[in-house]
């Protein structure tokens, strides 16, 4: 039992951001020489915990040590000065250098700058770690596949050999034989007594790989288990924790004409989409990262342009090259990334809400200040926005009142179709439930509405039917009566797999 | 969540309750007109307004003359050119870009002027003429950028060379024509109206149109959209190549008529001398009134006064004898001095160059 010597330990880690507490009073152990699993639902807080390891940030409360030493990491070197590394998704490569100088970047002291003893060291650690056959040294960064970049993320790490070592879903870019030499290289990594940490949703792997499973949900700990003591049934529901779906039942709206038709659509992200919605109707889309969803609204919203394809709006073509040709056509897109691709932070509730319908709101070029905010004061009360005012900065908004800031935009448009792109993410619990009543009432007013979400029981809770992407594709539909998070998960991971 | 917002607003009354003991009802009062005083006019600008009233009471100290009304009017004159310069500059920021030939632009459109006023003894076609050229630069910087995606920084410093050759080249290097002895250029170098300087008169004129254009209408809520947040305003319907080139387009005007100023000062066509450095000018003076140099936020009225600031202290540095040269380095240390306060207000990271 001496490998079970505690390497790392987090005790009541808390973090908030602004309004939303990602992190409550979170424990963790890694252990010399065991992989410890961290699991959760997608916004469970597992990357708010991995950046504060990594130092991204400091945590609000709590305390980490390592081998019983109170540590404090004001950024990243200070966690690998204490032998903490952790391993990107997506890591950063640089394209213009070798595969060598990007995996010693920041260290090529350390080998005194000579490129072919740089050159030697990489492929002896290549070889070390059993990844000589799948990249070469002198490779450039910009020649990688996204496996291959995984992988020098991971041998980045490896080279300086840390203690501890966390790995956040490092599978998700790599194909089966990339899979097989990562479990083997963390095999070897715990044969030689390093704590590892690995986050994945996929069960299979955990199992394959973990000693212990420390489960997270909304940001609070739920609990550690050994495998040994636990199986797959246990572990979903100290995840879900309660049955999410129930929470957010949807009465179906009477279903109208379509409205929205994709026949074929495809461009450099997407490829032959098919897809319809009615009036009245909410369809989920469902995937992992990746699969091309956010990819497929900016699409039909006309910010990439199509190549093949059409897509009709009540049944005629539309020529969709521009967002303002959708927003004609009656579409309103609300993006994932809601501050960076939505929201004037630095402005005002009023002038976010006008954003789209600005000319409408003027006479010649003046803008009529009283018709901008009675619009913005009706939209502040029927979506119940919490402002001060319709002249507070949409910046010291919460994350909820942020994004009905974005609805109240697109609303104000009177949109046929809606598109929301992970529209609950990063919000707390009290506005979702807000959010998937307003989608509710749209539906019965007759809006057709697309909901894009990671989270499978938003997805199955909100839709009337689902649409499930893998690898820019449709790689399935099902109806509400006969989806659930299993079909929707093989579907996903469907062509993930043959890829 | 409700209570949390509202602490953020600076205007609620509920503010008031950091004082230990009830207040009364006067002090209530008193503390939230103070507080409206201040959001509606802006901390900067009363920041501003200080830093004038300062420089001004220390100059007119040690030197009487600064307050007699030759000196005033020579102020006045002087920030006219600078002023529409940094007006249009601020548009330009808070669209998120930055032109950096607006002095260039100025000294062709004064070299031009003086050039087609002698060939065509026509004022009227000399100004027109002057214009469209400033136009035009303004379109080939807007097209470099948009089309040729150039940093909009290396675009104009690329023009800036290049306008500056080119009225270096057809004016041979030398200053042109002669503007006066007629009656418009002398109006506008030396007339008033209403007692009023003309060339002050046509930076108000500027800046009151450009401050309307900003605050009420379409157009300038769709600059503040696109400085702010580009993605956004081009997901939102706004044709943003348009809003770029449009500005740059209506930067080269103005900054061609500030080159005619130029002209009717000078009373001859100016390739270089009384245009050149004016960028760096316009830049500072819109950083010190608060365009924050990332786009979307900025105003006219905290430009010009800052112009007014610049003005006041040159001209005090003149009249107390201070050298030239040390001028230049307390104008480069004012516009570091104005962006650093601007970046560590928005709470960066100090890490890398800042974006």
């Amino acid at each position: 039992m001496t490998q079970e010597s505690i390497a790392l330990r987090a005790t009541g880690i808390t973090k908030s951001y602004g309004p939303v507490k990602a992190l409550r009073g979170v424990e963790l152990e890694l252990r010399s020489g065991e992989v410890t699993a961290l699991m959760g639902e997608n916004g469970a807080g597992k990357s708010t915990l991995l950046k504060i390891l990594n130092g991204d940030f400091r945590p609000d409360e709590g305390e980490l040590s390592i081998d019983g030493m109170p540590v404090d990491f004001g950024d990243p070197s200070d966690a690998r000065a204490a032998g903490l590394r952790v391993i990107a998704q997506e890591p950063e490569i640089i394209a213009a250098v070798s595969v060598a100088e990007n995996i010693f970047v920041g260290n090529l002291g350390s080998v005194g700058y000579n490129r072919t003893a740089l050159l030697r060291r990489t492929r002896d650690e290549l070889e070390r770690w059993g990844f000589h056959r799948t990249i070469r040294a002198e490779a450039l960064g910009s020649e990688l596949s996204p496996a291959q970049r995984q992988i020098v993320e991971i041998m980045r790490a490896v080279v300086s050999r840390p203690r501890i070592i966390c790995f956040d879903e490092p599978t998700s870019s790599l194909g089966d034989e990339e899979v097989t030499l990562l479990f083997a290289l963390i095999r070897q990594l715990q044969a030689e007594g390093i704590a590892v940490g690995y986050v994945s949703h996929r069960m299979a792997e955990i199992f394959q790989l973990a000693d212990r499973i420390t489960v997270l949900r909304d940001g609070a700990f739920v609990g550690t288990k050994l495998v040994a003591d636990t199986d797959h049934d246990e572990l979903v529901r100290m995840m879900v924790g309660r049955d999410l779906s129930q929470f957010f039942h949807r009465d179906p709206a009477p279903l109208g004409e379509t409205v929205l038709e994709l026949r074929g659509v495809g461009n450099q992200f997407v490829d032959g989409v098919d897809l319809t919605v009615r009036a009245g109707e909410v369809v989920g889309i469902a995937g992992l990262v990746g699969a091309g969803r956010s990819e497929l609204m900016k699409t039909i919203a006309g910010d990439y342009p199509t190549t093949s394809g059409e897509i009709l709006v009540s049944g005629q073509a539309r020529r969709i090259r521009q967002p303002s040709d959708s927003i004609r056509a009656g579409i309103g897109f609300a993006p994932e990334e809601r501050k960076a691709e939505a929201l004037l932070l630095q402005r005002s509730v009023r002038d976010n809400a006008a954003l789209v319908v600005l000319r409408s709101l003027s006479r010649w070029i003046f803008v009529n200040n009283r018709a901008e905010r009675a619009l913005a004061q009706e939209y502040i009360d029927r979506l119940r926005i919490r402002t001060p005012s319709a002249e507070q900065l949409v910046g010291n908004l919460s994350g909820g009142n942020q994004q009905k800031v974005v609805l109240a935009r697109w609303l104000a448009t009177k949109p046929k179709i809606l598109l929301l792109d992970e529209p609950t993410r990063g919000i707390d619990v009290g506005a979702k439930s807000e959010i998937y009543a307003i989608i509710d009432e749209l539906a019965h007013q007759g809006v057709a509405v697309i909901v894009v979400s990671s989270e499978l029981p938003e997805v199955l809770g909100v839709s009337d039917r689902i649409y499930v992407m893998a690898a820019g594709r449709i790689s399935g539909e099902l109806p509400r009566s006969e989806a659930s998070e299993e079909r929707i998960l093989a579907l996903a991971m469907d062509e993930d797999v043959a890829a | 969540m409700n209570i949390a917002t509202r602490k953020d607003n600076p205007v609620l009354p509920a503010q008031t309750q950091t004082q230990p003991s009830a207040p009364t009802r006067s002090d209530v009062e008193r503390v939230s007109t103070f507080r409206r005083v201040i959001t509606t006019v802006g901390v900067q600008n009363i920041s501003l307004i200080l830093a004038i009233a300062i420089v001004v009471a220390i100059i007119g100290i040690q030197n009487p003359l600064f307050f007699t009304v030759p000196n005033l009017k020579v102020i006045g004159t002087a920030i006219a050119i600078v002023g529409l310069l940094a007006v249009v500059q601020t548009i330009v920021i808070i669209l998120g870009a930055l032109d950096i030939s607006v002095g260039s632009i100025a000294g062709l459109a004064s070299v031009t002027s003086a050039m087609i006023f002698t060939s065509t003894t026509s004022a009227a076609m000399g100004v027109l003429g002057a214009v469209a050229i400033g136009v035009l630069c303004g379109l080939v910087n807007g097209c470099i950028i948009v089309f040729g995606r150039v940093n909009p920084v290396i675009a104009t410093l690329a023009t800036l060379a290049a306008f500056k050759g080119v009225a270096q080249l057809i004016s041979d290097g030398r200053a042109q024509g002669y503007t006066g002895a007629d009656p418009f250029f002398v109006f506008l170098a030396r007339g008033t109206l209403l007692g009023i300087p003309t060339l002050i008169l046509v930076l108000v004129l500027v800046a009151v149109l450009a401050h309307v254009v900003l605050r009420y209408t379409t157009i300038g809520r769709n600059i503040y959209a696109v400085g702010g947040n580009n993605i956004a305003s081009r997901l939102g319907g706004i044709n943003i190549n348009r809003y770029i080139i449009g500005v740059y387009m209506v930067t080269g005007a103005v900054a061609a008529i500030a080159g005619i100023l130029i002209t009717a000062r000078t009373g001859s066509g100016q390739p270089i001398s009384g245009s050149e450095g004016l960028e760096l000018q316009a830049i500072t003076a819109a950083a010190l009134g608060g365009a924050a140099l990332k786009g979307g936020k900025g105003a006219i009225a905290g430009t010009i006064l800052a112009v007014i600031l610049l003005g006041v202290l040159t001209n005090g540095m003149t009249l107390l004898g201070v050298n030239t040269f040390w001028q230049n380095v307390a104008q480069g240390t004012l516009l570091v001095v104005a962006v650093v306060i601007q970046q560590l207000r928005s709470g960066e990271r100090r890490i890398g160059i800042p974006g």
